[in-house]
């Protein structure tokens, strides 16, 4: 498979997408390893990661469209399949399972309107469990497009899932949900910040996934 | 007893700014990285190899040996800072990413220095957007003030870092899977040999070291590799960053020198167990370690030997204490249950066994269990890690499926009563072939 220059691949995507892919590609000696940076990027353009955005990865890194699904099929955060606008993971590993995650899980899913796995009717909520997010200290753990809540406690689990749904940030904060909805912390998190998530996908300054409200 | 600090001395003296550069260079920060580059890098490798730090990712093999396994000639060299925790109770390499970012980088740029290396990757989890914020903004101050880049303080040493994140896969914290991940493909991990220092990452030699590692080495810089291998048991040097989770009255990362016993972890640090009850048994090193119970275990000293000698392992220092209220089997259902969602299916007994060992429990645990399931689990353990030792053999690429095969084995052997007690109409079953512990 051959290589494609970023303008001819990606002619349909903003200026600034097309530009981060240029730098994540310059930023490996190899450009298949930025096979995962650019399926988050496509993830943006496309809302998933859709046929079409494999597509568009193959031709970026020399590829063919079969071995960018292997990756993109075998890591459960490139979601294949449409992911409603506020993605709600529960952790039920462990140690969130020793402190009433299962719990947690079924508070969710009442009232998101979603079963694990599944996006409700209106589009806004996809609910699924996860295994470990690394927030045992804080147990039972909830994240909203992978900013954390710890010490969620089921009842707090359905305020959160109100919050979202009247409030609608457009910038999803961990420490305004904790601060809100949270309880016990794996560790002190210092001061609050302003960056968040802009959609299901990390923010992550290289990716431009990243949201910033003013205090 | 958690005196001397070296990991969290800064973001407990500084709770709103140690993960500033402002705030890492007022309290002593980039100085070893000074005094590193007017070192030669033999000087600066001897000074970790000195500290005996064995790795703290999980394995514990000694860093400076490690170090020491990358062949003379072979050019470029790529160090990788694995940052893919997800051993399940495993949450201190969190905080060091958030809460002191710089340190990491100037162990990475002292390690990269010391090891002839000139690009370097840090591979954060995909659900570690946060941390992973904090290391990328480190790594571009760290770019501002000239400490990455071309001549580094016009000491003529080139170094670029890159960060790069996951996408939720826990298999890629073992290191070949992670090289993998890195060059663009399925987490899968490879068949060692080659080990990563001869072929690693575009099969060229590369040093995987875990976060908390390569954050102790700017310390060691300032005071000496030797001053670090004092602290401590001899075999178990240094401070320890320890996450303890589940039934304890103040669950948190702690960092300690090692060699205090189990009992007092668990109650002097911890506070003991909540709501006033007893212990039943905990995890002493991550989801993969058998369990240890108070009867034989809770005077024992927390050293990576002495756990590795009483048939478990310290690991990533992940630390799961359940208590007198818990079903082990649910909880043993549990660890397996996510030993199965995460096994790579590229080798049968592993991907096989560990649903079979997932269905097993589930079924025992919702009333339909068969007498016959007991002997069933400790079959299919036996396909997955031959002879159920400790440590465990492997029929598999990598310990990800023995692994499963701990929570099993611990209550087996430890609570063998509440295992059959889940088994309607059980009679005193024999065990016939297979010897357990």
């Amino acid at each position: 498979m051959t290589v494609r220059s970023v303008d001819n691949v990606l002619a349909g995507w903003s200026a600034a997408n097309r530009e981060r892919a240029t730098r994540l590609l310059a930023s490996y000696p190899h450009r298949r390893s930025a096979v995962m940076p650019l399926l988050y990027l496509a993830s943006m353009e496309h809302g998933h990661v859709t046929d079409e955005a494999m597509r568009q990865v193959a031709g970026l890194t020399g590829l063919t469209s079969a071995q960018v699904q292997s990756v993109a099929s075998f890591y459960t955060m490139f979601k294949r399949n449409r992911v409603g606008t506020y993605l709600v993971s529960v952790c039920t590993s462990i140690s969130c399972f020793l402190l009433g995650a299962d719990e947690v899980l079924e508070a969710v899913e009442d009232a998101a309107g979603a079963h694990d796995g599944e996006t409700s009717t209106d589009g806004l909520f996809t609910v699924e469990h996860v295994e470990c997010l690394g927030a045992c200290g804080g147990a039972p753990a909830v994240q909203v497009n992978y900013e954390l809540v710890e010490g969620v406690e089921p009842d707090r689990a359905v305020g959160l899932c109100n919050w979202l749904r009247t409030s609608r940030p457009a910038v999803v904060l961990g420490d305004e949900m904790q601060s809100l909805f949270g309880g016990q912390r794996s560790f002190d998190w210092g001061p609050a910040e302003n960056e968040g998530a802009v959609a299901p996908v990390p923010a992550f300054g290289p990716y431009g996934t990243v949201g910033r409200e003013a205090r | 007893m958690t005196t001397p600090l070296i990991l969290t001395e800064r973001m407990t003296a500084n709770r709103d700014d140690s993960h500033t550069i402002a705030r890492y260079e007022a309290t002593g920060g980039y100085e070893a990285l000074r005094r590193g580059l007017g070192m030669t890098p033999a000087e600066v490798a001897a000074t970790v190899k000195a500290s005996n730090i064995r790795g703290r990712g999980g394995a514990g093999f000694p860093t400076g040996v490690k170090w020491g396994f990358l062949p003379e000639a072979t050019r470029p060299r790529y160090l990788v800072i694995n940052a893919d925790e997800s051993e399940p109770g495993t949450f201190k390499d969190r905080q060091l990413l958030e809460r002191d970012p710089h340190q990491l980088v100037e162990g990475i740029i002292l390690s990269a220095y010391a090891l002839d290396v000139h690009h370097a990757f840090v591979y954060v989890r995909g659900e570690y957007p946060r941390p992973g914020r904090r290391v990328q903004r480190a790594v571009d101050e760290a770019y501002e003030k000239g400490y990455l880049g071309k001549d580094i303080l016009g000491s003529g040493y080139d170094l670029e870092v890159t960060v790069h994140l996951g996408a939720g896969a826990y298999i890629c914290g073992e290191e070949t899977a992670l090289l993998n991940s890195l060059e663009g493909r399925r987490g899968e991990p490879r068949i060692k040999p080659p080990f990563p220092a001869v072929e690693g990452l575009y099969a060229k030699p590369t040093i995987v070291n875990n976060v908390e590692t390569v954050s102790n080495v700017p310390w060691m810089i300032r005071n000496g590799g030797d001053a670090y291998a004092h602290i401590g048991p001899e075999t178990s040097a240094g401070t320890r960053m320890f996450s303890l989770s589940g039934h304890v009255v103040r669950p948190g990362n702690y960092e300690v020198v090692m060699g205090m016993t189990w009992r007092q972890f668990i109650y002097d640090i911890g506070g003991g167990i909540r709501n006033g009850r007893q212990l039943k048994c905990w995890i002493p090193g991550g989801a993969s370690a058998p369990w240890f119970v108070p009867t034989q275990h809770l005077d024992l000293p927390v050293t990576i030997d002495d756990t590795g000698r009483n048939g478990s392992m310290l690991g990533s220092g992940a630390v799961v204490v359940m208590d007198e209220t818990t079903n082990v089997v649910a909880a043993a259902h549990r660890v397996v249950k996510f030993f199965a969602h995460e096994s790579c299916g590229q080798c049968t007994p592993c991907r096989e066994g560990c649903d079979w060992l997932e269905r097993i429990l589930w079924r025992m645990l919702n009333g339909a269990g068969r007498p016959s399931d007991l002997d069933l689990l400790l079959d299919v353990c036996d396909n997955i890690s031959p002879g159920l030792r400790w440590p465990p053999a492997q029929t598999t690429i990598c310990p990800l499926g023995p692994s499963a095969v701990s929570p099993i084995r611990s209550i087996m052997t430890h609570f063998r009563d509440d295992v059959e007690a889940m088994v309607p109409g059980i009679v005193a079953t024999s065990l016939e072939g297979v010897s357990v512990g």
